[in-house]
């Protein structure tokens, strides 16, 4: 057994270098020649697979193979290699004229040296190299492919590899080929694959560009396949980032949903407090890569607490000085808390400058899944989706179950009765207002981690969660998580057909829509009075 | 005395009118002889500088007693005002665009920013704006109509309060978004600029800005008296009363809606117009006027002026806006601050703005005099 593997081996890399011979005058025609002569060049030296011709493709690429009169040279700072001899020079070479590549040329090379590099031992290597063939490749390199797909034990590379084949052999002049390349297409959701067989079901002036009637049905066939399958990727997509925005919507608009739902303050500071959540992220991160570089990954665990923390004191402070003094005069406490945020926003100005800052993702939360081969979904993203529920349910079991929950429901439905039994309402108020800013905070740390951190970042979002828990009604969480999730797809589907800002403005129009008809919003709390 | 003299007399007093007179004396005559009679160097010379600010000050003041009207006298906080501002002046820079001709970048016939994007005709929204009065029609009905048709459904359906605000500051959020694309055909995030002459007059000439001065000037008393008028009528008296207990007043047998909708939809239209002449004096129009910051920035020159006074929106308006000017210039990283605490202060401690200041402060010192 051991005998016949070590014997295959052997075949093998017979096999694999045939006639190893180094192809000089396919180095010459590369450096010398016009450019269907380079082309042809490259395809040889790649077909050979030989290690020297693979060093002049690299070289060609890196802008380090240069001409000295008739030599051909490989200039690596101050070393220089003959290309063709191998020998290496010490003399300087100054006047090496440097090979210039055109575009063409350089698609081909990176093609061909992805090729080559199929042969190598690492997996990330071979990972990349057939990444960078599947954009395209010349079919010279086919017999490559299906040597390194021999080859491949890993099934990732595999499948990627015998997409890149058929890709070729559908070119190819044989037409047993061609139909069983058009099978194997079948298998893949790639975005490629389709563009690949519409070319097979081509019109031109009217005409099949394919003659061939049964190559056509089998690349219908295969591209109903495939279509389908590109179809439900597109779909899980969409609803991926449909909850992920939803879930952005619903971190932002919580905090709201505690301070203007549930106390009835209408604070347009909110998404200034959004901000100082994301400047406290990026201050903590900053202090982690100052004094403590090596658990520079465990940065965020720390910033949630302290953006929350920092978010509440401002808001708690904001809350004692100045929106205490305008209780029941919801159009002053606009005013003066728009005024607040601009002071807030040019504070920050003030303090980090008015450019963005840099806040970076650790490292366990960047890269993402792969579903399927057209939609991947982000690690931060899932973090965040995953994050939000957290802090549902937190502000869930405080409300619910818990002393300071009970009275801030006691006191949002009746103020006076509360006050009567004893709740300190003036406390109570002070804390929910920080409770909501805080969470405010939070929903800071997370943006922080999906979007640009500048003094702006707020403004961006004050229109959206308010629209939100208008949508979502006054008082009521579930409505606001219903709105939220409600308002992320219904965005993101309307993005799909019909961009990103007609979508919002259509939603918009659509929420002014909606409130004329239910000014309560979603979920309104039943009352008989005139005036609320 | 006949009712018209009777109308002039219950307008105003002796005082008011002699006031308005000076004004008006210091408006028409004044400025512009300041600006063209006296020459440059003198001391008495008002520099087309000042004429432009002080005009675009005017405007603002005319936005500001649209404001006014509805907030001040009916309680309505619009946090869109910005938005009827901006339509009367895309209305007004629309003609000013096609009266450019081929005098722009690219000598075609089109606006540049239409080359610029290939397009080969106009679209429709551009219908007959090459005509003066087609232009001026559309100042007031575009905001009218916008106004009509969305105060027609807010308050049909009751919508009021901080309710009705946000969602007028979504509306002209969504109308910013709107007027960013190119495809919406108004230039997109440039807007209009570059323009080179109004009704055949070179636009940067100091007559032609005298004479927008003196208009702009005419416009805002021409406001000032109409909107004074109103609020002394029954309808005024009304609209204080919805302000201060709608549901008694619909109680007693009036239709509320129908009085909000007209002083909202005249309140739209007054921004219209004002936008429509504040365009030609700055010289541009983007969608960044559209921004829900401009408008909440309306409510606080009224509110530091004096809410339900008329000249305390002039007042406020004048005040809040020169000393924009001035920060901006002087140190334009402290503005913010400043605004930012004018927002707070003037909530907490001046609720009847600076009009209001005196009286305010005598009932105190009366208080303490008592005590």
């Amino acid at each position: 057994m051991r005998i016949t593997s070590i014997l295959l081996l052997l075949l093998f890399s017979v096999l694999a270098r045939p006639a190893a011979a180094f192809d000089a005058d396919a180095v010459r025609a590369l450096v010398f020649g016009d450019g269907e002569q380079q082309v042809a060049a490259i395809a040889a030296l790649v077909a050979d697979g030989d290690a020297r011709g693979a060093q002049v493709l690299e070289a060609l690429a890196e802008g380090e193979l240069k001409t000295s009169g008739k030599r051909i040279l490989i200039v690596q700072g101050e070393k220089a290699i003959d290309a063709i001899s191998g020998a290496v020079l010490s003399a300087p070479h100054a006047d090496a004229e440097e090979i210039i590549a055109n575009n063409r040329l350089r698609r081909e090379l990176a093609g061909g040296i992805a090729a080559l590099k199929l042969a190598s031992a690492d997996r990330a290597t071979r990972l990349a190299a057939a990444k960078e063939l599947s954009g395209g490749a010349a079919e010279a390199m086919l017999p490559l492919v299906r040597k390194a797909l021999d080859r491949e034990d890993d099934p990732g590379i595999k499948g990627m590899l015998e997409m890149i084949a058929a890709a070729m052999e559908i070119k190819s002049s044989d037409r047993e080929v061609r139909i069983a390349a058009i099978r194997r297409l079948a298998t893949s959701s790639n975005r490629d694959t389709k563009t690949l067989l519409l070319g097979v079901l081509e019109r031109k002036d009217g005409a099949w560009v394919e003659a061939d009637a049964d190559l056509r049905a089998e690349a219908e066939k295969s591209l109903r396949v495939v279509e389908g399958q590109l179809a439900w990727g597109e779909r899980a997509g969409l609803a991926f980032a449909g909850v992920s925005l939803g879930s952005i919507l619903l971190l932002a608009a919580l905090g709201l949903a505690i301070t203007y739902g549930l106390m009835g303050v209408i604070n347009m500071a909110h998404g200034e407090l959004i901000m100082i959540g994301a400047y406290t992220t990026y201050v903590v991160q900053n202090l982690f890569k100052l004094h403590a570089p090596g658990a520079f990954d465990w940065y965020l665990p720390c910033a949630v607490p302290a953006s929350f923390i920092m978010a509440a004191v401002i808001g708690m402070i904001l809350e004692r000085g100045v929106i205490r003094f305008l209780y029941g005069r919801p159009l002053e406490t606009l005013l003066a808390t728009w005024g607040i945020s601009l002071v807030l926003i040019q504070a920050v100005r003030t303090l980090f400058g008015a450019q963005n800052v840099q806040v970076e993702n650790p490292a366990w939360m960047s890269g993402g899944v792969e579903m399927l081969t057209n939609v991947v979904l982000p690690y931060s993203r899932i973090v965040i989706i995953a994050f939000v529920a957290v802090v549902l349910a937190c502000m869930w079991l405080l409300l619910t179950r818990t002393r300071l929950g009970l009275f801030v429901r006691g006191v949002t439905q009746n103020r006076a009765m509360a006050s009567c039994v004893g709740v300190p309402t003036g406390r109570v108020d002070t804390l929910a207002f920080g409770l909501g800013c805080g969470i405010a905070g939070l929903a800071g740390c997370a943006l922080s981690q999906i979007g640009n951190v500048g003094p702006d970042l707020g403004q961006s979002y004050i229109v959206d969660s308010f629209m939100v828990v208008v949508l979502g009604g006054v008082g009521q969480l579930a409505g606001t998580v219903y709105a939220a999730l409600g308002l992320g797809f219904a965005n993101k589907l309307l993005e799909s057909w019909s961009g990103a800002v007609l979508a919002k403005i259509v939603v918009l129009v659509f929420i002014i829509i909606f409130i004329q008809k239910r000014p309560q919003g979603l979920f309104a709390l039943k009352g008989r009075s005139v005036e609320n | 005395m006949g009712p018209l003299a009777t109308t002039v007399t219950r307008l105003y007093g002796t005082r008011g009118w002699v006031t308005l007179g000076v004004c008006a004396f210091l408006l028409f005559v004044l400025v512009p002889l300041g600006n063209l009679a006296i020459p440059e160097g003198s001391i008495f010379h008002i520099s087309t500088y000042w004429v432009t600010l002080i005009g675009k000050i005017m405007c603002y003041a005319i936005v500001a007693l649209a404001m006014d009207l509805i907030w001040g006298y009916c309680g309505i906080l619009s946090l869109g005002h910005g938005l009827f501002f901006a339509l009367g002046g895309y209305a007004m820079g629309m003609y000013l665009m096609r009266q450019i001709g081929r005098e722009g970048q690219y000598k075609m016939d089109m606006p540049d920013f239409m080359v610029f994007l290939d397009w080969k005709e106009f679209p429709w929204q551009w219908w007959n704006s090459d005509q003066f009065w087609w232009a001026m029609l559309l100042v007031v009905a575009v905001p009218a109509l916008l106004a009509f048709v969305f105060g027609f459904f807010a308050f049909r359906s009751r919508i009021k309060g901080v309710y009705f605000s946000i969602i007028t500051q979504a509306l002209t959020y969504a109308a910013m978004l709107l007027f960013f694309r190119n495809e919406t055909g108004f230039g997109g995030n440039n807007g209009f600029t570059d323009f080179k002459r109004i009704l055949g007059f070179a636009i940067t000439t100091a007559e032609t800005r005298v004479a927008l001065f003196a208009i702009t000037g005419a416009a805002l008393l021409g406001t000032l008296l109409l909107a004074r008028y109103i609020v002394i009528s029954k309808l005024g008296r009304i609209l204080a009363a919805i302000r201060d207990a709608e549901s008694r007043v619909m109680f007693c047998g009036y239709n509320t809606v129908n009085y909000k909708l007209f002083i909202w939809t005249l309140s739209a239209v007054i921004c219209g117009i004002a936008g429509a002449l504040y365009v030609p004096q700055v010289g541009i129009i983007n969608p960044g006027e559209m921004s829900p910051a401009n408008s909440i920035e309306i409510a606080i020159w009224v509110a530091v002026g004096g809410r339900g006074t008329l000249v305390g929106a002039i007042v406020g308006a004048g005040a809040v806006n020169g000393a924009k000017s001035f920060f901006t210039q002087a140190a334009p990283e402290y503005w913010l601050y400043v605004l930012g605490l004018l927002f707070i202060v003037v909530t907490l401690f001046m609720p009847r703005g600076i009009v209001g200041l005196y009286g305010q402060l005598r009932e105190k010192w009366s208080r303490r005099a008592a005590a």
